[in-house]
């Protein structure tokens, strides 16, 4: 038996800016999520493997490798075609939001976002991770 | 016998040729084999200079003044000599920028201006108004001549007859349905006229072989050659004066000058001259043969002048008959019909040529330039949701084209009878010489700017309404005839013709002479004293160094619109099918299959930009694509109300209510910013997206912690503390960016308050490093100072000055390691001025990064810590303020040895004692 939480509780945060993480850490540890961080987008590349978590909250304008570009190579590699991608940005308009849903993401918010939206949204992304998962195990 | 109707039967079937080959050459341009492609073509167009003026006024003026014609045709000549250089350099800029009109021309180079392009449609519209005027009374005088063969009787008076018997009034009827028809069929202006422009060089060629025709007819078969004619003008002593060079007036040197002058400029400034020279030039190779071609034109139609002006006063004696009608009446006195319909009809080209031409310019400028931006700016909303604008623009064009000549004829019924055909002709020559600097100073001179520009171009049409025009409305009757002769008020310093006391000159020269003055004084002080805004400069950029830039220009739109909305907006004023087959071909020039491929970008924002920009001009194209770009910059509300929710949750906290404060004072700075932004239109552009995306980035956090510590009242204190801490901490970068956003708009707008003093730079430093030696000690970094016993002093602010010490020092504080650190300020005078050098021994700026860092929110991050803490703006504060005292601020640096700011400030020379 293993010990580790299932994979639907893991979230990875990419993002540089420091408060925002911590902000975005304590809103998924109070719904019961297990967190790591990633500043940037080799970091987020590399932890979307080791970490292997069931969603990403993916900022766009990462040091190194942008967070459009993490998302075009997560898409494209088997192990994490299925991690969820939710695309944060401080870029708002919508050509910028289609681009970033074209490179695969799931979802794009627009910075500075409501807080409890943003909760919800990942919830029920992780919902359908887990339905998925449980379905395909009966 | 000339009747009426063979007259009026001639003319028609010599219109509906011209439409002939104006049709067939449309088609042969549809079908990819142009007919005008050849400089032969492109040389007989420009001859359209050659007006009703020069068919039969060119002969009055030389009855009257001798060779006091020539310099209306020697200006086009020596031009021609600069013609390779400065036609070369529009037409290149015309090309890529899909220039209109010469409205368009100068709105397009000072930053998309509709406000100049405005100003510059009704300078060319009144300027016009004259000669167009010029040419209906030509064409109905020679009209009524005409029909009284073979009688010769002069006409009746202008709007003696009443309106509705008056031919001019049906000849501008005529004209106006006859240029509609040539001129709007289509709507893309920016692609070339090919059709009418076959139709012009055809009518060049007929008025020149009318006129020489007249001419061998008056010299060989009237009399017996040129040497005939002369002698016997020779032997009348009241004749004999009109042979000598620069005739007899005094003072007439000097008009010949001013004379020659005017004529190099109106050939490149009357709308037609730069419609078919720039607009409708097919290929830039094509100057090198028109620039002797047309001077040959124009000594051919010239060589007769004289022959036929003296020969005409042989044969009437002086004053029986108005010489600007001898082309017409010699062959009526020796009854040759034939030759006399011929010239009629040679008449009528130079006539219908410029006004077609002429109209169509001006048409395309009241259309794109005066009415398009009012109605986009007035009912912009109901403007927008029309999905097929192109018949709208069309018929714009036609109610203008019919507005310009029916107040070319009330010109006509005002002031036509007053003066000859060349007087009328001057007047508009002068007018539209006012663009010269504008539009020379546009492509030559990076700092003329849109205020320069405005003020030169107002200053001189000034001027010229009241010393050309205001006394040829008096002349007429019009306004009393007092103004003139005593000066508004009786203010004889005022009066029209010898303003401010000038005296002994001839209304031209005096009246160029002020308004050149008042043009060019205008435009250089004003466009030395102010500033240009970005959109401007970059504009000038492109005008300047237009045959340096090689390929696409981008970046200049920051946002991008979806392929779709650019393109059904460009279907709305090009028509949907033409804007499909557009981006076809633009996305196959870009390797993409169809246009739903593309990429949107800021490229081909800028492509759909320029289509625009051909039909309805570079300024109401901007406000169009600005429509559908998005840049969607933060709304000020909405940061408002993050702002407010953050006061709230800090205000639950008694001890941060001092932070609150702190909070408000940011926020009534925001607003305070944002109008201040909302006025520049240059931090709109390209800064306020950037503005607003670094905003966002504290803001976003200040909401975070605002909802977490209103959504959890259960925290314990110590979480609470650590999250309202950083809001504190975020909340105080945001006032530092506004503070500083703020602070550069006031630099760069040069509106910052400046207290300037002369210092002693020693004791600034020391008071610098004194202010942070705590900061130093805290971070453990070691502090040196080096400075000399004796300094120049500098004469600048004190305060900015430290501002820049301040910024330095925490730079070096922050981009040092703690324990090993060390900076060293030193000073020394160097060549005239005083240097000051900030060395720290920290990771060091790699070259390709020294440039950028003084550049806007551009900041290089310590990869090793967190990202540093500052807004990104103040080096490019601290540029400004060094370089606003005439110094410079640069880096030197080498990554892992550390980097040196210096910057230098002139030294003040102490004066010996």
């Amino acid at each position: 038996m293993s010990v580790s939480l299932p994979v639907s509780h893991r979230v990875l945060i990419a993002d540089d800016e420091p408060a925002i993480v911590l902000s975005l850490e304590f809103l998924m540890r109070r719904c019961g999520i297990v967190t790591d961080i990633a500043r940037d987008g080799e970091e987020a590349l590399a932890k979307a493997t080791s970490f292997a978590p069931a969603l990403i909250l993916l900022d766009v304008m990462l040091p190194r490798r942008s967070g459009l570009e993490v998302c075009r190579v997560l898409r494209s590699q088997e192990s994490t075609r299925t991690i969820k991608i939710i695309l944060l940005t401080a870029k708002g308009g919508h050509t910028e939001s289609e681009r970033g849903l074209s490179m695969g993401a799931d979802l794009y918010v627009v910075k500075p976002f409501s807080t409890q939206e943003l909760v919800l949204q990942v919830k029920t992304m992780l919902e359908n991770v887990r339905g998925a998962a449980d379905g395909g195990a009966r | 016998m000339l009747q009426g109707w063979i007259i009026v039967c001639a003319s028609f079937a010599y219109i509906g040729f011209l439409f002939a080959i104006a049709y067939f050459a449309d088609k042969r341009a549809d079908q990819g084999r142009s007919l005008i492609a050849t400089p032969y073509i492109y040389a007989l167009s420009l001859g359209v200079y050659a007006t009703a003026w020069t068919f039969y006024g060119s002969v009055g003026r030389a009855a009257s003044d001798g060779v006091g014609f020539l310099p209306i045709y020697l200006g086009p000549t020596l031009m021609m000599i600069l013609w390779w250089f400065v036609v070369r350099k529009m037409i290149r800029i015309s090309k890529i920028n899909r220039i209109t009109s010469l409205a368009d021309f100068v709105a397009s180079r000072y930053g998309k201006s509709a406000l100049l392009g405005g100003l510059v449609t009704v300078i060319a519209v009144v300027g016009i108004l004259p000669y167009i005027s010029l040419q209906l009374k030509a064409i109905s005088t020679s009209f009524s001549i005409l029909l009284q063969y073979p009688e010769i009787v002069m006409p009746a008076k202008a709007g003696a007859t009443g309106i509705f018997n008056d031919t001019a009034f049906y000849i501008a009827i005529f004209l106006a349905s006859f240029t509609i028809a040539f001129g709007t069929r289509q709507l893309d202006v920016a692609e070339r006229h090919e059709g009418m422009v076959a139709a012009i060089a055809f009518e060049s060629l007929v008025k020149l072989i009318a006129f020489i025709s007249v001419g061998i007819y008056v010299t060989f078969a009237m009399f017996d050659g040129p040497a005939d004619i002369f002698g016997r003008a020779l032997a009348q002593p009241d004749l004999a004066s009109l042979v000598a060079p620069f005739g007899a007036a005094a003072g007439s040197y000097m008009s010949w000058i001013w004379l020659t002058m005017l004529s190099m400029l109106a050939i490149l400034f009357l709308p037609r001259q730069f419609q078919v020279a720039v607009i409708e030039n097919v290929d830039e190779k094509h100057l090198n043969k028109a620039v002797w071609l047309f001077p040959l034109y124009m000594l051919a139609i010239n060589l007769f002048v004289l022959p036929i002006a003296l020969g005409g006063l042989l044969h009437f004696g002086v004053g029986s008959v108005d010489a600007d009608t001898f082309v017409l009446t010699l062959p009526m006195a020796e009854k040759q019909e034939w030759l006399a319909l011929l010239v009629f009809i040679g008449g009528l080209s130079a006539a219908t040529g410029m006004v077609i031409v002429e109209t169509i310019a001006l048409s395309t400028m009241v259309c794109n330039d005066l009415v398009m931006p009012l109605l986009l700016r007035v009912t912009r909303l109901r403007f927008m949701q029309h999905a097929n604008l192109s018949m709208l623009l069309l018929d714009i064009r036609r109610a203008a084209i019919v507005l310009i000549l029916m107040m070319g004829y009330f010109y006509y019924l005002v002031a036509g009878e007053a003066y000859a055909l060349v007087s009328i002709g001057l007047i508009s020559f002068a007018a539209v010489a006012q663009f010269a600097p504008a539009v020379i100073g546009g492509i030559y001179w990076k700092d003329g700017s849109r205020l320069g520009a405005l003020a030169g171009l107002s200053a001189g049409f000034a001027v010229w309404v009241y010393t050309l025009l205001l006394p040829a409305f008096a002349k007429s009757g019009w306004i009393p005839q007092e103004i003139i002769e005593r000066g508004p008020f009786s203010i004889e310093l005022l009066k029209p013709l010898q303003l401010f006391g000038l005296t002994g000159l001839d209304q031209m020269t005096h009246a160029m002479l002020w308004s050149m003055l008042a043009n060019i004084g205008l435009y250089i002080g004003v466009s030395l004293l102010g500033r240009q805004s970005a959109a401007e400069r970059i504009q000038a950029t492109l005008f300047v160094d237009v045959f340096s830039q090689t390929g696409d220009r981008t970046g200049f739109w920051r946002g991008t619109a979806s392929v779709s909305s650019l393109q059904s907006l460009v279907g709305r004023f090009l028509g949907p099918a033409r804007a499909a087959d557009l981006f076809d071909t633009y996305a196959k020039s870009r390797g993409v299959a169809s246009a739903d491929a593309l990429e949107s970008d800021a490229r081909l924002v800028r492509f759909a930009e320029i289509q625009l920009a051909g039909a309805i001009g570079a300024a109401s194209a901007r406000v169009m694509v600005a429509s559908v770009v998005e840049e969607e910059p933060l709304g000020v509300d909405e940061v408002m109300a993050i702002i407010d929710e953050a006061s709230q949750a800090i205000a639950q906290s008694n001890e941060l209510k001092i932070k609150q404060a702190e909070l408000e004072v940011a926020t009534r700075e925001l607003r305070s910013a944002n109008e201040r932004l909302r006025e520049l239109d240059h931090l709109k552009d390209d800064f306020i997206s950037t503005v607003t995306h670094e905003l966002r980035t504290p803001l976003t956090s200040i909401r975070a912690f605002s909802e977490i510590l209103h959504d959890n009242p259960e925290l314990d204190a110590e979480e609470r503390t650590r999250f309202l801490g950083i809001l504190v901490k975020e909340s105080e970068r945001l006032t530092r960016l506004i503070n500083q956003v703020l602070d550069l708009a006031k630099l760069e707008a040069g509106a910052a308050e400046w207290r300037i003093a002369t210092l002693d730079l020693r004791d600034l430093v020391a008071d610098a490093t004194s202010a942070t030696e705590q900061l130093f000690r805290s971070n453990r970094i070691e502090l040196k100072t080096d400075l000399p016993d004796h300094l120049p002093p500098v004469v600048a602010d004190r305060d900015r000055l430290m501002q820049v010490m301040l910024n330095l020092l925490s730079n070096a504080i922050k981009f040092c390691e703690s324990g090993t650190g060390r900076v060293q300020v030193s000073l020394r005078r160097e060549h005239g001025s005083v240097r000051v050098d900030v060395r720290d021994n920290g990771i060091g700026i790699a070259r390709e990064n020294q440039q950028l860092i003084f550049e806007k929110f551009r900041q290089v991050g310590d990869t090793l810590t967190d990202k540093p803490q500052g807004t990104g703006l103040g080096l490019a504060i601290c540029r400004e303020i060094v370089g606003h005292f005439g110094g410079r601020l640069w880096v030197e640096s080498e990554v892992g040895c550390g980097a040196t700011f210096s910057f230098s400030l002139p030294a003040q020379t102490v004066s010996a004692t």
